[in-house]
């Protein structure tokens, strides 16, 4: 005979939610009791209330119906309850029309501005459920995205060409005419942006004759007519139109498509790649001087604060990083920094991919500066500061014994790296 | 100087620039446009160009205001091409330009006043049937009939163009800043002024054109089955929290996980 033996440690662990093992314990005393839900012999769901929730601290029953503890669950488990769900596929068999979008694609991926642009398309396209439109995207080159059926995109053409790789707007253009001949999109749409969409969104409404939508930023449906609303005269005025077929689209134009997944299926052009006259010759990127980046636009900014004692170490730290230069209010007051480095809402609002912030204990004016910023690195002294709640990564420390070792492992890595480039 | 010698068949690089009126971003009074401006700028710094200034428009008082805004740069005149209001200025500017035939035409991004969509110039380059760039920093060299250029890429960053002349560009806003406009220049240089027939742009009539309104900021919409999630999501505190601290390390653990940091985010150029 078998003795229900107790552990009385386990119990006080269960009723104490504050407990650092509490989760642990509750997985494990989930996994020993007896279900309380199972599928009966009919195929109903049958449940056992007796079975659901556990003694609370009072001696009181308590049903935890928010999922917080099946959540809170170690491991794994903990994860796979985050994972993804599913989302329902849709496909559309026989579009009455097409939209089609020409995304930058910046990296190969979708940018934000490109999924803004997609749901923009979406919204035209599934308006009238009785005339089911599908979106069509043109790809250029070579991708890395691999969310394309998350973006709301039906059909992808995707022109496999390396001379259709980066900066190619008359060969792009070209291949752009070939889709209108083919299979006439009702409507084109294309981000308004400095990544290529503005020049070639222009490029092809001007060759089909077309006049554009420029600066769109809002459609306005009045029974069953499109219209829209554009950006003009330099942000001074709003220009409410009949929605054209060309349509250049600012950021935020329309929210991005996020409850349904598409299918994506490819399209085969018939046409091949006609020759073209090409007038322009991309001789590629610029190695640009950091330091003549404006902060706003930089991408990568080593900015010193207070913090900082050595200041010839600080620049070279920076040259070596080839970072652009920031830096916090007192630096600027103390002569450290001219004033057109400052970051900060008194200074530059910045926007950089990477902000190193050594010696600065951020006061509200500089983290508001760095909001957009996305990752944050902060070096300080002081480990109760408000930067380090701030940053990404804080390391607590000396800031400038940090700063001289992060310059020796680049110069150690570079130079491994020339070496392997000579071997 | 030597494509002067070089390039005896035009004895010197010829540039148009297409200017417009423009409006002070605070006070809102007439004046240059200030990436036009920046077009002058670039043309004038180039090393044996001859420049001429071109505007296209109604020649009221406010308008010679403004282009004397141009003058005052240390250009001696400006072709004003009198127009009524409304009208659509390609045809008469593709008339213009085919019979001065430049080498360059440069031109802002886009007009500050109007429409301001940005398509004058794709729209000259394809009646012309002319090369064109858009988003010109900087003219790098002008030889054999190609001009090197620099392209504006977000980011600060460039891109080195070869394009074959004559070519129409568009002058970003992040070109050389346009030197000060200066009085007595300005008083006596000579608006020319060319009168032409006008077409009137009816398209215009149907747009509803109004001040501009403040636009609605997006908001943070969390998609979720279980208001646990959304409430979770809406209570949260903006930014802050969730970092990873790193204390009591040698400079050197510091420094690569900085290192570490900076090659996920790609930023470094080794």
């Amino acid at each position: 005979m078998s003795l229900t033996r107790k552990n009385p440690r386990l119990e006080w662990i269960a009723r104490n939610r504050l407990h650092p093992e509490h989760a642990q314990v509750m997985a494990e005393l989930d996994a020993s009791s007896s279900p309380s839900q199972w599928m009966g012999p009919n195929g109903l769901l049958r449940r056992d209330p007796h079975r659901v929730g556990r003694m609370g601290p009072n001696g009181l029953k308590r049903i935890d119906r928010s999922g917080l503890l099946a959540g809170q669950a170690y491991g794994s488990g903990g994860k796979q309850a985050k994972a993804e769900p599913q989302k329902p596929l849709i496909t559309i068999d026989d579009p009455a029309f097409i939209v089609a979008v020409v995304p930058d694609m910046a990296g190969g991926e979708l940018t934000s501005h490109d999924k803004d642009v997609l749901g923009m398309a979406r919204q035209l396209a599934d308006a009238d459920p009785q005339r089911q439109g599908a979106v069509l995207a043109v790809v250029f080159g070579s991708y890395r995205e691999t969310r394309f059926e998350h973006a709301g995109i039906d059909r992808l053409v995707f022109l496999e060409d390396e001379r259709l790789e980066g900066y190619s707007p008359e060969r792009r253009l070209s291949r752009l005419e070939d889709i209108e001949r083919e299979l006439t999109p009702e409507r084109w749409l294309f981000p308004d942006s400095q990544l290529g969409g503005a020049e070639l969104g222009r490029r092809l409404s001007v060759r089909l004759k077309e006049r554009p939508a420029t600066h769109v930023w809002q459609l306005l449906s009045e029974d069953g007519e499109w219209r829209c609303e554009c950006r003009g005269a330099r942000e001074r005025s709003d220009i409410v139109r009949s929605l054209p077929r060309c349509i250049l689209a600012l950021e935020e134009c329309a929210e991005p498509v996020s409850e349904n997944r598409y299918e994506v299926k490819p399209v085969e052009l018939s046409s091949t790649a006609p020759e073209t006259m090409i007038r322009i010759d991309n001789l590629g990127q610029v190695e640009v001087d950091p330091a003549s980046v404006a902060l706003g636009e930089a991408e990568f900014i080593l900015s010193g604060g207070n913090g900082v004692k050595n200041w010839d170490r600080f620049h070279n730290a920076a040259l070596q990083l080839r970072a652009a230069e920031g830096a916090s209010r007192v630096a600027v007051d103390n002569g450290f920094m001219p004033r057109e480095r400052q970051v900060g809402a008194t200074g530059t609002w910045v926007s950089a991919r990477v902000y190193i912030a050594v010696g600065i204990s951020g006061a509200i004016q500089h983290l508001q500066g760095i909001e957009r910023c996305n990752k944050v690195v902060a070096i300080n002294n002081d480990g109760g500061c408000d930067m380090v709640k701030r940053a990404d990564l804080a390391i607590i420390g000396d800031a400038e014994g940090v700063l001289e070792a992060l310059v020796e492992l680049i110069e150690q890595k570079r130079s491994e790296e020339s070496h392997h480039e000579a071997a | 100087m030597k494509p002067r010698e070089s390039d005896k068949k035009s004895a010197s690089l010829s540039i148009s620039v297409l200017v417009s009126t423009g409006r002070h971003p605070i006070t809102g009074r007439p004046g240059r446009a200030d990436q036009d401006s920046r077009a002058v700028e670039l043309a004038m710094n180039l090393q044996g160009g001859s420049v001429s200034l071109l505007h296209a428009g109604q020649p009221t008082e406010e308008c010679k205001e403004a282009l004397r805004g141009y003058l005052g740069m240390g250009i001696d005149r400006i072709s004003l091409i009198e127009q009524s209001e409304h009208a659509d200025i390609t045809e008469v500017l593709t008339k213009t330009l085919k019979s001065s035939n430049p080498s360059l035409v440069l031109a802002g991004t886009k007009a500050e006043q109007g429409e301001g969509s940005g398509l004058l110039p794709f729209l000259l380059a394809e009646s012309l049937g002319w090369s064109l760039v858009s988003g010109l920093v900087s003219i790098e060299s002008v030889e054999n009939g190609q001009a090197t250029i620099l392209q504006a890429l977000p980011r600060g960053q460039r891109r080195r163009l070869k394009v074959r002349l004559p070519a129409i560009a568009t002058v970003d806003e992040s070109a050389e800043r346009a030197r000060q406009s200066a009085f007595g220049p300005a008083r006596r240089g000579t608006i020319e002024t060319i009168s032409e027939a006008s077409h009137i742009d009816e398209t215009l009539a149907s747009f509803e054109i109004k001040k501009a309104r403040v636009r609605p900021k997006r908001l943070k919409i969390v998609k979720s089955s279980s208001a646990r999630d959304r409430f979770k999501a809406a209570a949260a505190k903006s930014g802050g929290g969730g970092g990873q601290v790193l204390s009591d390390v040698s400079a050197q653990e510091g420094a690569e996980a900085i290192f570490k940091l900076l090659q996920e985010e790609n930023v470094l150029k080794l």
